[in-house]
C-alpha cells in the first residue's frame, strides 16, 4: 500500500499553513491525523501533490471554557476528547459519542476538527455537534468567521471551509446538566455507523424539557431529528411517550442502501435508535 | 531476573508457551518481506478492473519511461516462459479446465487479473510506473452468478463452450456401501418425513495477517524462491514440473510465514511471474502484494449453493440423505479446486449412521476469483449443512435437537465404524461429548429461560444452537488420494538430527505458518528422547533443509508428520542402542531406555542419549564396522484419517426490533485425542470459533453487478476483532485415536467446522416463534429483521465500497477541489 509521491508540509503556525494552502491550492490536502486521508491515499484513489500535516500546529491542540462556551481546538484527538473533564461535565454528547468512533488506534490518531471537516456522513461527531448547535471556527487569508453547525455540512464529504480555509475550532455551547447517550449500531465494532442517533434531553422533574438529537448516516450530512425534538418537549421520559415521539425520527432522510442494510431498514433503525437514545438520556 | 522453569517429568500435555511467539509477534523475524538482497528488484503488478474483458492494447512507453525503471513486461512478452499454475486435483477424468495463465496476453477473467508487470529498483517506483501502464480492454458479458451460471448462457471461458467444469458424484448403492437413497425419499414421503432445504455457502476471503510476498535470487547454482506459502515442498515440485528447471535446480524457502488458513495453500500467478522475471533479468527480485491486491487476487473459499433432501421416519431415524451442490470454482480451477467440495462428500453423512446417501457436485467456472481452500476445506460446508436439517427435522417432529442427532448418531460401543461414505471411523465418544458439553452449557436452564422469554413475547429472544461434528483429518492416506485422482501423496517425513553438544535439531516435511509446531513438536521429541525442551530445535520449511516433505493444510502437522517425528526418535533410540551398549560393556539385550538414559539392567550403570551423540561425533570408540552417526529419519504414511469431534452449544440473545445479534454463551467439547499442549489446543478452537462464528455473523466477500469486488477493504470485508467476541467456555474430551501412536487428531480446523452451524442454529431457534426456517449467512441484522417480517434477504443491489469510485474517492477528491480536506 505505497501511496503517490507527494512533498510532506509541516507548517508550525495556522499562518504558515494558511499559506502553503494559498500556494498549491487544488494540488494540496491538508492532513488532520490522516485516520481517512492516508488510507485512500495508499488505495491510490486520491493522489495529492502536496500534504500540508497540522499535527505540527500547537495552538489548534486542546480544550479550554469561554463563558458559556467549551472551545476544542481542531487538533485535539479523539483520545484527548474523550477523557476531558469540561466536555464530560457540559457536552456530555460529546464524550458518549467519541469513544465510540472507530477503534482505540485511530482514536490517537485522528482528531476532532479533521473528522468534522472530512464530513463523512457515517462519521460519529457530525451528529452530535449538530444537536449541540456548536459553532465552527474557521480561518482563512482574511481572517476567521464562524460558521453556525446548520450551515457547516453542505453535502456528503463537503463543508462550508473554503478552498483556502483551515477549520481552526469548534465552540460547543454550555448544556450543562444535560442527559446524554449516543447510540451506535454496528455489526463489528470498528466500523463505521450503520445508523447512530444522538439525544442530549434537559429534563425537568419527569418530563423532557428540552432535546436535541442528531441522526449519523440517515443522508448525506448529518441531520437533527427536528420533529422529535419538538413532539417530545412536555412529555415524561416513559417508552410509550419517547416510542410515539420517535416515529418520525426517520423522517426528512435520505439513507443510503449498501452492505449493512438497505434505506428502509436503516429508516427503521433511526426510529428504534432515537427511543433508545432519549430514554437511556433521560435517566436521571 | 532470569526465572528458571523447573523443567516436568513429560512435556507431552504440558501448557507450554509458544517458544516462537517472541519473534513472529514483534515481527523480527524472517518474514519474506523482511528479505533483502544485493541488487534486489522490485515488481508492481498491473490488474485488470473487468471481470471478463479482452485485451486490445498495452501501451508501456510512459511507464517504461518512468524513473528506475528496468522493464515493463505483458503476458505476451513473457510467452510460454512464464509456465501455468496447476490444477493438482481433476475431480473427474473429463474435468474441464481452462490454461491459467500468469500473465493471460488476450483476455482477463476476472477483476484482479495480472495483464503487465513493473520491474524497478524501488517497490514505490514500481508502483508509481504501474498506474501509467495504458491498457485498452474489450468488455465481455462476465457471469456472476452460480445459479446463472449452470444454465451456460453467459460464458466465463467462451473457448471452453460451457461453465460446467466437473460433476462428481457419489452413491451409496452403487458403491456398496449402503442403500438407495431415491427409494427412502419415496417411502418417507408416503409415511415418513422429508425435510428439502437450500443453504447458500457465502463467499469468504482468507484474510491471512501477512500478505503474500516471494524473492526470488536467480544468482548461485540453484535458483532460490522465498515465499509466504503454506507449501515449499509442492511450489519447488510444480515449478520443476511446469517452468522447465530441473528440480535439482530449484531451492524453495517458506521462512516464517504470518497466517495462511489454506490461503497460502497455492501456486500463484505472483509466484510463477517473479520467478520468471528474476530468471530473465539475472538478479533478485521481490513482490509484496498490498492488502487490496490479496483481498481481490488470492484466493477465496466456499461459495456454494447446497440442496439438501432428508428422509426420516417419524421416530426421527434417518433414513436417506440426498446431497446436490452447485461449487464455485472462480475463474480457474485452483491447485485444490474442484477438490475442495469432494473432500465434504465424505462428511455429510457426519456422525450419523445414515443407510443410503447420494451426492453430487457440479462445479463451475465463472469470472470472480478462483476459489480453493479455506479453513476446513468443504467439511465445514458439509457440516453446516447436515447441522441445520438435523435441526430443521427435529423441528418439523418437534423435538429437542439434541434427541434427534442421539438418535441418529453412531454410538460409542460401535467404533470402528464404516460409514455409508465409505470411511472407517476408528474412535469417538459423542455421548460423553455431548454429556459433558450440556452440563457445561446449563441447557436445560437456557431452554427454561427461552420458553419464559417465548411465553412473555420479550423483545430480546433466546436462541440455543447445537451442532455436532466430526471431519477427516490428518490429510491423508497416499493410496486414497490416490483413488480419488489427486497428484500427489498424504505421507510426511521428519529427521532427528543428534548435534555433538548434546542438543537436537529436527528437520519437519511440515511448514509451520502460526500454528506452534516448533513448540509441541519440541514437546514431542523431548519426551521421546529424554532431553531438555529448550534443546530441541525444529528446522522447517526450507527444500535445501527438509527435503521431503507435503507441507500444512488439513490438520495434518501433527497427526501425520507428528508420527513421522515419533517414528524417527524410536530408529534414534535403535541405532544409539548398540554403541550404549558397547560403551557400557554389557550386552545389547541387557540395554534399558528410560528418561534420556540407557542403563544397563540390574545395574546403576548408564549413560545419557546426549552423551552417545557425543561419543558418536568423536568416533572414537564405537564398536566395529558401526557407522558414526545416530540421526535417523522416517517418512510416515497414514494409514487412515483420523477423526476427532465434538459438541458445540451457543446461546444467541436477538433482538427482534433491530435484528441485533448477541452472544450470550459459547460451550464447546472437543474430543481430539491426545492432548499434546492444552494451550496450544485452547488457542486453536478460540481462533477456528472466531473463523465459524465470522462466517455465521460477520464475513462475506460480495461483487457488484460489473464483477468488481465491493468488500476489496477491511472496510467492508468485516472481519471481527477481540470486542466482537465472548470468552468462549472450551474442553476437550479424550478417546485415543487408534490409527497412530500418538494417539491424537487434529485440531486445526475444528472450532471453525462446528461453530458456523451452531450459531446459525441459534439464530435461527431464536426467531422459530416467528416462523422463520432459515437466515441466510452471514446473519446479519438487517437479515434477521428481514427475515422476521418475512421480506427477501438479498443484500441491497447497488452496493459500493466505503473508501471507492462512488463513495470516498469522490467525497475526498471533492475536497481537494472544494472545500478544505483535512482527513478524519
Amino acid at each position: 500500500m505505497i501511496p503517490a509521491q507527494f512533498e510532506y508540509l509541516a507548517p508550525t503556525t495556522v499562518e504558515e499553513a494558511l499559506s502553503a494552502l494559498a500556494q498549491h491550492g487544488d494540488d494540496a490536502k491538508i492532513m488532520a491525523g490522516g485516520q481517512s486521508l492516508l488510507p485512500v491515499m495508499r488505495m491510490r484513489l486520491n493522489a495529492p501533490d502536496y500534504v500540508i500535516d497540522l499535527g505540527g500546529i500547537d495552538s489548534l491542540r486542546g480544550i479550554r471554557e469561554e463563558g458559556d462556551t467549551i472551545v476544542v481546538g481542531a487538533m485535539t484527538r479523539h483520545v484527548d476528547v474523550g477523557n476531558d473533564p469540561l466536555l464530560a461535565e457540559h457536552a456530555a454528547l460529546i464524550s458518549r459519542a467519541v469513544v465510540h468512533l472507530a477503534d482505540p488506534q485511530v482514536r490517537h490518531r485522528g482528531t476532532f476538527g479533521g473528522a468534522l471537516a472530512h464530513a463523512d456522513p457515517a462519521g460519529d461527531l457530525g451528529g452530535p455537534a449538530l444537536a449541540l448547535g456548536a459553532q465552527f471556527v474557521v480561518t482563512g487569508p482574511g481572517g476567521s468567521r464562524t460558521v453556525a453547525a446548520d450551515d457547516f455540512f453542505e453535502d456528503l464529504f463537503t463543508t462550508a471551509v473554503g478552498d483556502d480555509e483551515i477549520l481552526t475550532e469548534v465552540r460547543i455551547p454550555k448544556h450543562t446538566g444535560w442527559g446524554a447517550h449516543y447510540e451506535k449500531f454496528v455489526r463489528v465494532a470498528h466500523q463505521w455507523s450503520i445508523v447512530a442517533v444522538g439525544a442530549t434531553v434537559r429534563m425537568d422533574g419527569g418530563t423532557i424539557a428540552e432535546a436535541r438529537i442528531g441522526l449519523t448516516n440517515m443522508g448525506s450530512t448529518p441531520l437533527r431529528a427536528r420533529a422529535v425534538e419538538d413532539a417530545l418537549v412536555g412529555q415524561p421520559a416513559t417508552e410509550d411517550a419517547v416510542g410515539e415521539a420517535a416515529q418520525s425520527a426517520a423522517e426528512g432522510t435520505n439513507p443510503p442502501s449498501d452492505l449493512n442494510g438497505d434505506a428502509d431498514y436503516r429508516r427503521h433503525l433511526a426510529t428504534v435508535l432515537t427511543r433508545r437514545a432519549v430514554l437511556a438520556a433521560a435517566q436521571p | 531476573m532470569t526465572v528458571t522453569e523447573k523443567a516436568p517429568d513429560q512435556e507431552i500435555g504440558q501448557a507450554r508457551r509458544r517458544k516462537e511467539d517472541q519473534r513472529l509477534i514483534t515481527g523480527r523475524t524472517r518474514y519474506t518481506d523482511n528479505i533483502v538482497l544485493p541488487g534486489m528488484l522490485h515488481l508492481a503488478m498491473v490488474r485488470s478492473p473487468y471481470a471478463h474483458a479482452r485485451i486490445t492494447s498495452i501501451d508501456t512507453d510512459a511507464a517504461k519511461a518512468s524513473p528506475n525503471v528496468i522493464d515493463v513486461l505483458t503476458g505476451a512478452d513473457l510467452g510460454e516462459g512464464q509456465g501455468v499454475c496447476i490444477n493438482a486435483w481433476p475431480i473427474t477424468p473429463d474435468q474441464k479446465t481452462p490454461v491459467h495463465l500468469p500473465i493471460p496476453s488476450d483476455r482477463v477473467a476476472f477483476a484482479g487479473e495480472i495483464v503487465a508487470v513493473v520491474v524497478a529498483r524501488s517497490a514505490a517506483e514500481a508502483r508509481d510506473a504501474a498506474e501509467l501502464v495504458d491498457v485498452d480492454y474489450e468488455e465481455l458479458p462476465a457471469i456472476l452468478d452460480l445459479k446463472e451460471a449452470v444454465k451456460d448462457e453467459v460464458l466465463a471461458h467462451p473457448d471452453l463452450g460451457t461453465n460446467k467444469s466437473a460433476l462428481w458424484v457419489f452413491d451409496s448403492a452403487a458403491a456398496g456401501t449402503g442403500g438407495d437413497v431415491e427409494e427412502a425419499i419415496s417411502k418417507a414421503r408416503q409415511d415418513g418425513v422429508l425435510i428439502e432445504r437450500e443453504f447458500r455457502q457465502q463467499r469468504l476471503i482468507p484474510a491471512f495477517m501477512e500478505p503474500r510476498s516471494v524473492v526470488v535470487d536467480p544468482t548461485g547454482e540453484q535458483l532460490t524462491m522465498w515465499s509466504a506459502t503454506q507449501i515449499p515442498h509442492i511450489l519447488r515440485f510444480a515449478l520443476a514440473a511446469t517452468t522447465g528447471v530441473p528440480e535439482s535446480k530449484i531451492r524453495v524457502i517458506a521462512p516464517d510465514v504470518g497466517g495462511g488458513f489454506g490461503g497460502k495453500l497455492q501456486a500463484t500467478p505472483e509466484e510463477w511471474i517473479t520467478w520468471a522475471i528474476a530468471r530473465r533479468v539475472g538478479k533478485p527480485v521481490k513482490y509484496t502484494e498490498t492488502r487490496s491486491e490479496s483481498l481481490m487476487a488470492a484466493h477465496h473459499g466456499r461459495d456454494q449453493w447446497q440442496k439438501l433432501t432428508v428422509a426420516a421416519r417419524k421416530d426421527g431415524t434417518v433414513t436417506g440423505l440426498k446431497v446436490e451442490l452447485l461449487a464455485n470454482l472462480g475463474a480457474y480451477v485452483a491447485i485444490v479446486g474442484g477438490g475442495v467440495p469432494v473432500l465434504g462428500a465424505f462428511m455429510y453423512n457426519a456422525i450419523y449412521k445414515f443407510p443410503a446417501y447420494h451426492f453430487s457436485c457440479q462445479t463451475l467456472l465463472t469470472n470472480e476469483a478462483w476459489t480453493d481452500a479455506y479453513r476446513g476445506a468443504g467439511r465445514p460446508e458439509a457440516t453446516f449443512a447436515i447441522e441445520r436439517m438435523m435441526d430443521e427435522l427435529a423441528d418439523e417432529l418437534g423435538v429437542d435437537p439434541l434427541e434427534v442427532r442421539e438418535k441418529n448418531w453412531i454410538r460409542h460401543e460401535e467404533f470402528p465404524f464404516t460409514t455409508v461414505a465409505g470411511l472407517e471411523y476408528d474412535s469417538g465418544n459423542y455421548e460423553a461429548a455431548t454429556a459433558k458439553a450440556k452440563e457445561h452449557f446449563g441447557y436445560d436452564d437456557l431452554r427454561a429461560e427461552q420458553r419464559r422469554r417465548r411465553e412473555a413475547k420479550d423483545r430480546v429472544q433466546l436462541g440455543i444452537g447445537v451442532s455436532t461434528f466430526t471431519e477427516m483429518c490428518g490429510l491423508a492416506p497416499s493410496r486414497v488420494l490416490g483413488s480419488l485422482d489427486y497428484g500427489a501423496g498424504g505421507w510426511e517425513h521428519a529427521e532427528i538430527r543428534m548435534l555433538a553438544t548434546g542438543k537436537v535439531e529436527v528437520v519437519t516435511g511440515i511448514s509451520p505458518h502460526g500454528q506452534g509446531h516448533e513448540t509441541s513438536f519440541s514437546q514431542i521429541v523431548a519426551d521421546r528422547l529424554g532431553v531438555p525442551f529448550e534443546d530441541v530445535e525444529i528446522l522447517h520449511g526450507d527444500t535445501a533443509v527438509s527435503h521431503k516433505g507435503l507441507d500444512t493444510y488439513g490438520s495434518r502437522s501433527l497427526v501425520v508428520g507428528g508420527e513421522a517425528l515419533a517414528r524417527a526418535t524410536d530408529k534414534v533410540i535403535e541405532r544409539a542402542k548398540p554403541i550404549a551398549a558397547h560403551l557400557l560393556e554389557a550386552s545389547i539385550d541387557d540395554m534399558e531406555f528410560t528418561g534420556g538414559r540407557f542403563s544397563v539392567r540390574g545395574t546403576d550403570k548408564g549413560m545419557a542419549l546426549t552423551e552417545i551423540a557425543t561419543a558418536v561425533f568423536t568416533g572414537h570408540n564405537l564398536p566395529d564396522g558401526a557407522e558414526p552417526s545416530i540421526d535417523a529419519e522416517a517418512t510416515y504414511d497414514p494409514v487412515n484419517f483420523n477423526f476427532p469431534h465434538g459438541t458445540h452449544l451457543c446461546a444467541v440473545e436477538v433482538d427482534t426490533e433491530t435484528g441485533e445479534i448477541t452472544m450470550r454463551k459459547y460451550t464447546c467439547v472437543d474430543d481430539i485425542g491426545t492432548v499434546i499442549n492444552p494451550l496450544l489446543v485452547e488457542g486453536q478452537v478460540h481462533g477456528g470459533l472466531v473463523q465459524g462464528i465470522a462466517q455465521a455473523l460477520w464475513e462475506e466477500a460480495v461483487y457488484n453487478d460489473q464483477g468488481t469486488l465491493v468488500t476489496g477493504s477491511f472496510v467492508d470485508y468485516t472481519l471481527p476483532t477481540a470486542a466482537d467476541t465472548i470468552s468462549f467456555d472450551t474442553d476437550t474430551d479424550s478417546t485415543a485415536c487408534t490409527t497412530n501412536s500418538l494417539g491424537a487428531k487434529g485440531v486445526g480446523e475444528a472450532g471453525t467446522i462446528a461453530s458456523t452451524p451452531c450459531v446459525v442454529n441459534a439464530v435461527v431457534d431464536a426467531l422459530r416463534p416467528f416462523g422463520v426456517h432459515d437466515v441466510r449467512m452471514p446473519c446479519t441484522p438487517e437479515r434477521v429483521w428481514k427475515a422476521i417480517h418475512d421480506r427477501d434477504q438479498d443484500v441491497a443491489s447497488g452496493a459500493v465500497p466505503h473508501f471507492g469510485a462512488d463513495t470516498g474517492m469522490e467525497g475526498v477528491a471533492d475536497r481537494s477541489t472544494g472545500a478544505e480536506g483535512a482527513g478524519q
